[in-house]
C-alpha cells in the first residue's frame, strides 16, 4: 500500500487522486503504525517548515518516517516534502528531519525576480547515470516542463545528490535523489502529463530494496 | 555550480519561467455558459469536460468563475471543484463570490488550487491577510478590476464592475501585495469584451509596481495581443474566454506562435 503521510500541512486530495489515476491505490494517513506498514510514502506539503516540523514531532512521525526511509522503503517528497529531509531552513532558522545534509534557503533578492517562483519551470536532468534517476525519469526528455510553486530551495551539501536542476536567478537543485529516496520541489501531481508520468514512474519501483539499489 | 549564491544571474537566453496562457470558464449552477454581458448565456457543456480538454491542449492553468447567484449552486460549484480535481492535473483556480475564510476553506478541500477574492478584499482587506496567513499566500489571487480614468490612473471597481470604489488600481494592488496577495489577476474593464487587445499600459505600470505575479485578463482578440501584454505588458500569464470558447483561437496554435516570437511557453 503506497501512503500519503498527512501532517495537516496542505491539501493531499490533489497528490492522492494523481496516484488513483496512475492506477495505485492510495491511503492518506498521520498514525505511526500505518507508516512502518506503508510500501511505498509520499510526503508532500505546503506551508512553512518550522509548523511542518512541529506537526510532525506532535503527531510522532519523525522516528517511523527516519526508519521507513532508513530500511529503504521507495519515498516520494514533493516540495516542502522535499525541505524537510534537510538539516536546516532558513525559514524560521528552524533543524529539519536532517536526512540530507544540506540547508534549505530563501531565493535571493534580484531585480525582477518575483518570489514565490510559481508557475511552469523546466528541469535540467544532471544525474544521467544513476539507476534510480534512470528509473525515475525514464521517457521524460531532459528540460521538460513542471509546475512550481516556493519561496525556498533546497541547497546540499553534497552535489552528488541533485538530480536535476532549474534556473530561477540562480540554478537551484529541483530534485535529488538519494538512496531510496526522490524528492522533488515541483509539484508532479500539477504537472500535466509529464508529472503523472513521473509518478508512475515512482509508482514502478519495486518495493524490495536490493531490486533496484 | 548547483545553488552557488554568488552566481550572476543566467544571461539572456537561458532557460526561464514560461509564461502562462490561462482559459477562463465561466461557471452557472454548474455547466460553463458563454454569453456576452451576462446576457443570452448559452448552455456550453460540462465543466470537467472542458478543463480536461483545455488542460489536454497545453493550458498552464484553468481559471473556473463562478457566476452562479443561489446557495444551491455554490454547492454545485463545490462539486464540480471535486470533480475536476479529479480529471485534471493542473492548477485550477476558482473565483466569484468568494466572502468568507470559509469559503476558501471549502474550495481548496473541494480540490481548486487557488481562490480569486474580488470585491470582498475591497469591503475588507483583512481578509487578504487572514487568508494568507491561514491558507498561503501560493492560493490567494487577489482579482482586480480597473477602469481607465485619466492618463497615469485606473479606478477600482467591484460587483463585477458595476460599482466604483474610488480607490486607484496602482495604489490597491500595493495594498494586496503586502496583505500578501500570492498573485494578481488583473482585468481592464475597458479592454474587457472589446478583442481589441489587453491594456499594456496599466498591465505594465502594475506589473513594475509589484513584485508578485500579474495575469493579464480582459481584451485578447488575436495572437499579437497575447504577445504584447505578455512582453511590453510583462504580465507573467495571460488569460482569456471566449477567444477559446468559440475557437476563435485554440491554445496550440497560440503557443506555437509565441514560441516562433521567442517567448518562452510550456509546449
Amino acid at each position: 500500500m503506497t501512503v500519503i503521510v498527512d501532517y495537516g500541512m496542505g491539501n493531499l486530495r490533489s497528490v492522492a487522486k494523481a496516484v488513483e489515476k496512475c492506477g495505485e491505490s492510495v491511503v492518506i494517513s498521520d498514525s505511526p503504525l500505518r507508516i512502518e506498514k506503508a510500501a511505498r510514502l509520499i510526503l508532500p506539503g505546503v506551508g512553512a517548515f518550522g509548523r511542518a516540523m512541529e506537526n510532525l514531532r506532535q503527531l510522532k512521525l519523525i522516528e517511523p518516517l527516519k526508519e521507513k526511509i532508513g530500511e529503504g522503503t521507495p519515498f516520494l517528497g514533493i516540495c516542502l516534502g522535499l525541505q524537510l529531509l534537510f538539516e536546516w531552513s532558513e525559514e524560521g532558522n528552524v533543524a529539519g528531519l536532517g536526512i540530507i545534509p544540506g540547508k534549505v534557503k530563501k531565493f535571493p533578492s534580484l531585480p525582477g525576480l518575483k518570489i514565490p517562483h510559481m508557475g511552469w519551470n523546466n528541469i535540467k536532468l544532471t544525474t544521467g547515470n544513476s539507476p534510480l534517476a534512470s528509473k525515475i525519469f525514464k521517457e521524460i526528455p531532459d528540460n521538460s516542463y513542471f509546475y512550481f510553486v516556493h519561496s525556498y530551495y533546497v541547497a546540499p551539501a553534497e552535489e552528488t545528490v541533485i538530480s536535476s536542476a532549474t534556473p530561477y536567478g540562480i540554478d537551484f537543485a529541483s530534485s535529488v535523489i538519494c538512496k531510496n529516496m526522490f524528492a522533488c520541489q515541483f509539484h508532479p501531481e500539477k504537472s500535466s502529463k509529464t508529472g503523472l508520468k513521473l509518478i508512475r514512474n515512482f509508482l514502478g519501483l519495486p518495493v524490495e530494496r536490493e531490486t533496484w539499489l | 555550480m548547483i545553488s552557488a549564491p554568488n552566481h550572476p544571474p543566467p544571461l539572456n537566453g537561458s532557460k526561464m519561467l514560461a509564461k502562462r496562457i490561462i482559459p477562463c470558464l465561466d461557471v452557472k449552477e454548474g455547466r460553463v455558459v458563454k454569453g456576452i454581458n451576462f446576457f443570452n448565456l448559452q448552455d456550453a457543456g460540462d465543466p470537467v469536460e472542458n478543463a480536461a480538454r483545455y488542460s489536454e491542449e497545453g493550458a498552464d492553468e484553468i481559471v473556473f468563475l463562478d457566476i452562479t447567484a443561489t446557495i444551491e449552486g455554490r454547492n454545485t460549484m463545490l462539486n464540480v471543484v471535486a470533480k475536476t480535481a479529479e480529471e485534471v492535473f493542473i492548477p485550477l483556480t476558482v473565483g466569484g463570490g468568494i466572502r468568507t475564510l470559509d469559503d476558501i476553506r471549502e474550495l481548496l478541500k473541494s480540490g481548486a488550487d487557488k481562490v480569486s477574492i474580488n470585491t470582498a478584499a475591497v469591503k475588507d482587506p483583512s481578509l487578504v491577510w487572514e487568508a494568507a496567513e491561514k491558507f498561503g499566500s501560493q492560493c490567494i489571487v487577489v482579482a482586480v478590476d480597473g477602469k481607465y480614468v485619466s492618463p497615469g490612473k485606473w479606478e477600482v471597481y467591484i460587483n463585477s464592475g458595476r460599482t466604483p470604489t474610488g480607490i486607484q488600481v496602482l495604489d490597491w494592488v500595493e495594498e494586496v501585495e503586502k496583505a500578501g496577495a500570492g498573485e494578481i489577476l488583473l482585468t481592464s474593464i475597458d479592454a474587457d469584451g472589446t478583442q481589441k487587445g489587453y491594456d499594456i499600459e496599466l498591465t505594465r505600470l502594475v506589473s513594475q509596481k509589484v513584485n508578485i505575479p500579474i495575469i493579464a485578463s480582459g481584451g485578447a482578440g488575436k495572437p499579437l495581443h497575447f504577445y504584447q501584454v505578455l512582453t511590453e505588458g510583462k504580465a507573467d500569464a495571460a488569460l482569456a474566454a471566449s477567444l477559446f470558447h468559440y475557437g476563435i483561437l485554440t491554445i496550440p496554435h497560440l503557443k506555437k506562435y509565441l514560441q516562433e516570437k521567442g517567448v518562452e511557453v510550456r509546449v
